[in-house]
């Protein structure tokens, strides 16, 4: 396996997501000879995952099963382990899009931080392309570097530890796009600017606040970009429920009661009561949205460089 | 400056797919010389356009001409008078001393559009007593409206997913673009998988596709009636060798391949020749949009045969002398027949390659985005897909995705079932006027996406009951659940 070419069977190095139930999953590390703990019990590596097909049911020790999937971006960035806050990938789906990203793509990224849009960009531009991703925190940049080689992605991304306000992204006129999310974004959109390749390519920011964005507009205008559109992009889930709803009791039923007879207190028309009110309700499907939902996670501005 | 050193790819050539942009608004067009091209009531050629880089904006002149745009000669930018709000500004009608014929008197001589703007302005009398806000609301207004500027960008999904959602939303079912872009990413897209796409969106679902797989892997391709419809897919103006692993399977042919009783002695109509050979200009205005409509053309042409050939009987009887004639013509005839036979031959072929491609069944994802009910093409697609697969399916309605959730918690073989939708806000960003836009798009459709598992025959029983209770989550409910498996 790696992140960006699916394999069949898990092997001995991979990292593969144990699915739990319902949104409950985390990665794992395979090796020979070890053991993982979950709710339902141990999982055996060497028995219990190597060579078995990605996708299968696993029996953990007490008898419960899991599903072993095969990595993805997606499926990484819910569950990685952060060391900052992260992109989704619904965020992740429109830069990418609106960054125009391909097999082959030269990106440029900062920070690289936990690493989650990294990933989604590595599986785009694979196999031809490459990503420069900086970041100014070392320990950051060092775990990012651990990640991308146990992920069998090394070869595609190149890390800097350097301060891209300050020095940039390493490299120039080779990027066809520039994604920055950092505190100040307006300080590196001449190295933006610069990062892009002379024909021109594509760039976005992403900030929390909106006065973030109002500074990045102007500099990006400034530097001479064009096309400057920012949007917002919101996610919104729905539990998919059987609903049932009464039909309310207008005089009707008790007509009826009354014309077969009073002793409404046995436990025989105690019965029919409820036979009726059952049939005196409606079911139906509803996509139910959740009780509470993610309202904002930052604003994306998008230019072009021509 | 540095032109000399840009790749060739990055230039306007004769025979591109390109599309042309003023403001928002987006047209596809194939870059020919001597084509007019009418694009927002404008007329101009494309001729001079060739040879510049991609990405250049240019400006009508006289007889339809390109000619790229100077760098902002700023409008004068010396300090400005303004007035600080409209408490003495009447709308009497007469602000603007220049008439419409005066106006169409400029524009006839031939006078740039910047300086008409510039002699609106002079000959407002309101001008300026408006807030810098509104002058500058003004000058924006009425460029619009004068400067004709037209830049010419290369096609992606991005610009034609953008362009088909504004311009022909119900050739894609209104799959607004940000959807499609989910889409993209929740099917995890990527160079070298093998993927099942489905779609009636005119082709603009697999040309996203493929550009996301940029020409590695394969792809087949699930139609309906006589033929896949690929108008938009040309748009994209692919390479060639992006086909040479596009493949295609009727959807009529699912179920027996399933059943293992497939055959391609009865196939569905011949369609047009396709993809490459479709009409590559912008594709929307096109009528051969529906497969419908192509396997109605076939019929048509084949009638037409027909009657040439009694019309060819009546004429032998009656001219004998016409004989030499005659015969070429049945020469033509059989030479006809035989490269239909030959092309039939060639169809039967390939089909037989997708269906052995299609019976591996581990296929890398399944996209649906159609006008169709998505659960019966859900349960049969699925069976070609590998475990540990995600799929996503595109409905503009919410409805038919509840009861395709339904029906596959009863079928089992896949985790992670999730309804959703996005929504998308614009922002205009301007000194002391940031505000959300005005408007923002009521609906953009709904997907649901899952992720394939092993599909555990023998418990097919129990995992039902399991399906119908994990329908209503509890949290209470998950637990015992979760201790059940």
């Amino acid at each position: 396996m790696s992140f960006v070419e699916y394999g069949d069977t898990i092997k001995d190095g991979d990292t593969a997501i144990v699915f739990l139930g319902h949104e409950s999953m985390f990665p794992v590390k395979v090796q020979h000879g070890t053991v993982t703990q979950t709710k339902y019990g141990v999982i055996r590596h060497s028995t219990d995952l190597i060579g078995k097909k990605y996708g299968s049911k696993v029996t953990c020790s007490k008898g419960g099963w899991v599903f072993i999937l095969h990595p993805t971006p997606e499926l990484w960035t819910m569950n990685l382990p952060h060391r900052t806050q992260i992109l989704y990938s619904t965020d992740i789906s429109i830069i990418t899009m609106m960054l125009e990203l391909k097999p082959g793509s030269i990106v440029c990224e900062s920070g690289t931080g936990s690493g989650s849009l990294s990933h989604a960009l590595i599986r785009t531009v694979a196999p031809t392309g490459h990503l420069y991703t900086v970041e100014f925190h070392q320990q950051r940049a060092e775990k990012a570097r651990e990640e991308f080689r146990e992920h069998g992605v090394e070869h595609l991304v190149t890390v800097t530890n350097q301060d891209v306000c300050k020095n940039g992204f390493g490299v120039s006129n080779i990027a066809d796009a520039v994604f920055l999310d950092i505190p100040s974004p307006w300080e590196a959109i001449g190295h933006a600017k610069s990062a892009l390749k002379v024909e021109g390519g594509r760039m976005c920011s992403f900030s929390p606040c909106i006065e973030q964005v109002q500074r990045t507009c102007l500099a990006m205008e400034e530097y001479g970009f064009t096309e400057i559109n920012t949007l917002e992009i919101l996610l919104r889930v729905y539990n998919v429920r059987t609903i049932s709803l009464q039909i309310p009791d207008l005089g009707k039923a008790a007509e009826n009661n009354s014309s077969t007879g009073f002793d409404s207190s046995s436990p025989a028309d105690q019965g029919s009561l409820c036979a009726n009110l059952q049939q005196g309700a409606v079911q139906f499907k509803s996509g139910v949205p959740l009780r509470e939902v993610v309202g904002h996670t930052g604003y994306l501005t998008f230019a072009t460089k021509s | 400056a540095m032109e000399g050193g840009l790749s060739v790819a990055s230039r306007i050539r004769e025979g591109d797919c390109a599309v042309l942009k003023r403001d928002d608004v987006f047209k596809a067009v194939s870059v020919l010389r001597r084509r007019k091209i009418i694009f927002e009531k404008q007329w101009f050629y494309l001729d001079n356009a060739i040879g510049h880089v991609y990405g250049t904006t240019f400006e009508v002149t006289g007889g339809g001409n390109l000619q790229p745009k100077q760098e902002a000669e700023e409008t004068n930018k010396e300090t400005k008078e303004a007035g600080t709000d409209n408490r003495n500004i009447v709308d009497d009608g007469k602000s603007q001393k220049l008439t419409h014929d005066d106006i169409k008197a400029l524009k006839d001589k031939g006078i740039k559009g910047q300086e008409i703007v510039q002699q609106l302005i002079e000959n407002s009398t309101t001008f300026r007593d408006k807030t810098e806000f509104a002058q500058d609301k003004y000058i924006k207004k009425k460029k619009k409206k004068y400067e004709a500027l037209i830049t010419i960008v290369k096609p992606s999904t991005r610009i034609l997913s953008t362009m088909y959602y504004a311009r022909e939303p119900g050739k894609i079912n209104h799959l607004r673009y940000d959807t499609l872009g989910q889409m993209l990413t929740l099917g995890n897209i990527h160079a070298g998988n093998k993927m099942i796409v489905m779609e009636t969106c005119a082709g603009l679902v697999l040309g996203a596709v493929m550009e996301r797989m940029g020409g590695y892997g394969s792809i087949i391709q699930m139609y309906s009636g006589g033929g896949p419809v690929r108008a938009a897919t040309s748009c994209f103006g692919f390479p060639k060798v992006f086909f040479d692993n596009l493949h295609e399977f009727p959807l009529s042919k699912v179920d027996s391949l399933l059943s293992g009783t497939f055959s391609t002695e009865t196939l569905p109509s011949e369609p047009e020749d396709n993809a490459l050979a479709e009409e590559a200009s912008n594709g929307l205005t096109d009528e051969k949009q529906t497969s419908l409509q192509e396997t109605e053309e076939e019929s048509t042409t084949e009638a037409a045969m027909e009657i040439n050939q009694t019309e060819e009987q009546e004429t032998m009887d009656i001219n004998a002398e016409d004989v030499e004639h005659k015969e070429n013509k049945e020469k033509e005839n059989k030479e006809n027949v035989r490269e239909k036979q030959r092309k039939q031959w060639e169809r039967r072929k390939k089909l037989l390659e997708t269906a052995a491609l299609l019976r591996e069944k581990n296929a890398d994802g399944l996209i649906v985005a159609s006008k169709f009910h998505p659960t019966p093409l859900l349960l049969a697609l699925l069976e070609f897909v590998a475990p540990s697969r995600p799929f996503v399916v595109y409905c503009q309605y919410k409805e038919p995705l509840l009861e395709c959730y339904t029906k596959l918690r009863e079928r089992g073989g896949v985790i992670n079932l999730k309804l959703s939708e996005t929504w998308l806000r614009n922002y205009q960003v301007l000194p002391d006027r940031s505000h959300p836009k005005l408007t923002m798009s009521g609906g953009g459709g709904y997907l649901l996406s899952g992720i394939t598992v092993v599909l555990d025959k023998g418990k097919s029983d129990s995992s039902n009951l399991e399906a119908l209770k994990m329908e209503e989550p509890s949290s209470k409910r998950r637990k015992v659940q979760d201790l059940h498996c």
